[in-house]
């Protein structure tokens, strides 16, 4: 076992022993849920079917009932698309990329904040599905033999590569995030009482029995899978950005795109775990898991990115004048100072300078301002994707064809609906899955919980019968353990310490 | 011969590692660990070799690759070579880029999946399978480590009970298997 440095904050605070992390995260699943889930169901579940009624009035009418025009034919159907698909990265980052660089905090909040990504990748899928209007269509994506007409689909458009990235990424967030899932279920499992919950969690947890060989199995699995996720991540936003970059339309055709996109998708997508997770440790007692330092980790990574996300504005507003392209040149003063210009500054205001209020580690360790910030940043990251491709083009070549793109009262139902669906679904999951990852972090509650980490110098004076009294024992022999050929061998089974 | 199975539980990872070095040290096999996380290290003591999928994701990503790039070359150069803004489009190296993002998807997408499925082949864990940890606490916060008198038969079961006992167990159960 790896020993870490003793000022470094521990990541689970309190003197939890293996079975306290089990009951912390299993009880609420467990007990009666409370009357608040219930009541926020409610809510959820009402703006969600209006949003599904939405839906199937636009799907009996046709696309028209958006306020689309001639001259603003993509609006805020992209706009939540690329929107959600932003708010979608964050899960994988976290637990691939997190998982790579063997970062211990991930584990915390690894697991709801994938199940978000997968939820919000379902409703992005929506909009490009219910935009095709005739949904039961949808599978003319595929690339199926043409006895359809007489086309192959279309392999050079970035319209395309979008449906293999999102499908992949979907597909193989899902079955990272259900391969993790399996132990826990297990967990579960054994502790269920009632005949139903056993049976289902019985099920769910594929006769998961935590043999040693499942294990070296599970942890390459692991590995292997964010190795393969990590780039996955970066391509799919990239290719969502190619879907703008690749056309001529002056605002889009810059090769910026993809890396700002990229940022700009963790940026919202970390906002996101941040507004989900401050309500659900306080809401499901897991203050000791999810705490203070593990937000300020989080809004780090906000405020990097943020930065990233202001130096490309800046960058696109300084190359549209320095290309010397007059149509660029003015396609960004028509942002900031034509009629949509309070959507270039709200844009601005919440993703350049809300971030930079995290410098100060007063505010970024203060959980009520992190979670102002984080739907600020949401926010102005819908913003940011309305200006891209609304102001981009409702200002034609031709001044004949210019105009304004007015949202219909479909176009608001569908898009409050689909955050409806959201948190049904993010319900749901709190509800009856286990929110953290119980077996990653039983492996970290000796190398980061607050018990052992400065044992066994600072616990005389506590009265913590097992934790302390496990710990001591192996000590000497645990560290000959580690130096021994063990650890040379195995190198794929230390990515969680 | 009756077969006896030993289980020997223990509330610490660590002092089931040192119980299994000692064992094994005397010459004892033992032949299965159940715990509820991953122990860091067991493997080499008890003898169970690092897995190989991690060749198989390999391999079923190279198959993902093969099968976008014949796929590709197949729909867009060959069966209805497509015309796009006039770019040169008559053999798959002149289209290359375009074809970039798909090969390298579909190459995530088959190594993912052929991967998962094998992990849950070969565990031979699947929906609806059924448990098979000794005891329901070895999900929670127990060790278990499984001795099988067969493998062991230069041991009675007495001396391998005793020899356990030594290791720091809390609970000790056989069960004998036909």
């Amino acid at each position: 076992m790896h020993k870490e440095a003793a000022i470094r904050e521990p990541l689970i605070l309190g003197h939890k022993t293996y079975h306290d992390i089990t009951e912390d995260v299993c009880r609420p699943i467990e007990d009666k849920a409370p009357r608040m889930w219930y009541i926020l169901f409610g809510i959820a579940l009402i703006i969600g079917l209006y949003g599904v009624g939405c839906i199937l009035y636009l799907l009996g009418t046709g696309v028209g009932v958006w306020g689309l025009n001639k001259t603003v034919g993509w609006a805020w159907d992209i706009t939540n698309f690329v929107w959600w698909v932003g708010i979608g990265h964050a899960g994988t980052l976290i637990s691939a990329v997190l998982l790579l660089f063997r970062q211990k905090w991930r584990m915390a909040i690894n697991r709801s904040a994938e199940a978000m990504t997968i939820f919000a990748v379902f409703m992005a899928g929506l909009f490009p599905l219910i935009h095709m209007g005739r949904l039961w269509l949808g599978y003319w994506v595929l690339p199926l033999p043409n006895h359809f007409g007489s086309l192959w689909v279309n392999f050079n458009s970035p319209l395309l590569w979008d449906v293999f990235a999102i499908s992949t990424y979907l597909s193989v967030s899902l079955v990272f995030w259900y391969i993790g899932l399996i132990p826990d279920f297990a967990t579960i499992r054994d502790r269920a009482k009632k005949p139903i919950s056993k049976k289902m969690y019985s099920i769910m947890s594929f006769g998961w029995s935590g043999r040693a060989k499942h294990w070296n199995r599970f942890e390459l699995v692991s590995l292997v899978l964010a190795g393969l996720a990590t780039p996955l991540v970066f391509s799919v936003h990239s290719i969502v950005s190619f879907d703008f970059a690749t056309s001529v339309i002056p605002g889009w055709h810059t090769t910026i795109f993809p890396p700002y996109f990229v940022a700009g998708a963790v940026f919202s997508g970390f906002a996101m775990v941040q507004t989900l997770l401050l309500v659900m440790r306080k809401a499901m007692n897991l203050e000791a898991y999810i705490h203070t330092k593990h937000v300020e980790y989080m809004n780090i990574v906000i405020m990097v990115t943020g930065s990233i996300v202001g130096t490309a504005y800046i960058t696109e507003l300084f190359i549209s004048w320095y290309s010397g392209v007059e149509y660029e040149a003015y396609a960004f003063i028509n942002r900031a100072t034509g009629p949509y210009w309070w959507a270039y500054w709200a844009m601005m205001t919440c993703n350049v300078v809300s971030p930079q209020l995290m410098w100060f580690k007063k505010l970024r360790r203060s959980l009520l301002f992190t979670f102002i910030i984080s739907i600020v940043v949401n926010i102005g990251m819908w913003f940011e994707r309305y200006v891209i491709i609304v102001t981009s083009l409702h200002r034609d070549y031709l001044p004949s064809s210019w105009s304004m793109h007015y949202p219909s009262h479909i176009d608001l139902g569908v898009y409050v609906g689909t955050i409806g669906l959201f948190f049904v679904f993010f319900l749901l999951f709190a509800r009856y899955f286990p929110v953290l990852a119980l077996n990653e972090l039983k492996t970290i509650l000796k190398s980061s919980g607050e018990s052992y980490k400065n044992a066994p110098d600072d616990h005389h004076d506590e009265p913590l019968a097992p934790a302390v009294k496990v710990v001591e024992a192996p000590k000497a022999d645990a560290t000959d353990v580690a130096t021994e050929d063990v650890e040379a061998k195995n190198d794929t089974n230390d990515n969680n310490e | 011969m009756a077969d006896k199975v030993i289980y020997a539980m223990y509330d610490d990872d660590h002092v089931l590692k040192d119980g299994a070095k000692k064992l094994v040290s005397k010459g004892v096999k033992v032949s299965e660990v159940f715990s509820p996380f991953p122990i860091h290290g067991i493997d080499p003591i008890i003898g169970v070799k690092n897995t190989r999928l991690g060749i198989m994701a390999f391999l079923y990503g190279l198959t993902g690759l093969t099968l976008a790039t014949i796929g590709m070359r197949y729909f867009m150069v060959q069966d209805w070579p497509m015309n796009i803004g006039g770019k040169p489009n008559f053999t798959y190296m002149d289209n290359i880029l375009a074809f970039i993002p798909i090969s390298f998807e579909f190459t995530v997408l088959c190594a993912a999946h052929g991967m998962a499925i094998t992990y849950f082949l070969r565990n031979k864990t699947l929906p609806g399978m059924p448990a098979q940890n000794p005891d329901p606490r070895t999900t929670d916060d127990r060790f278990v480590m499984e001795l099988r008198t067969s493998e062991n038969s230069q041991f009675s079961a007495e001396e391998l009970e005793a020899m356990l006992k030594e290791t720091g167990i809390v609970e000790l159960d056989q069960k004998d298997v036909a």
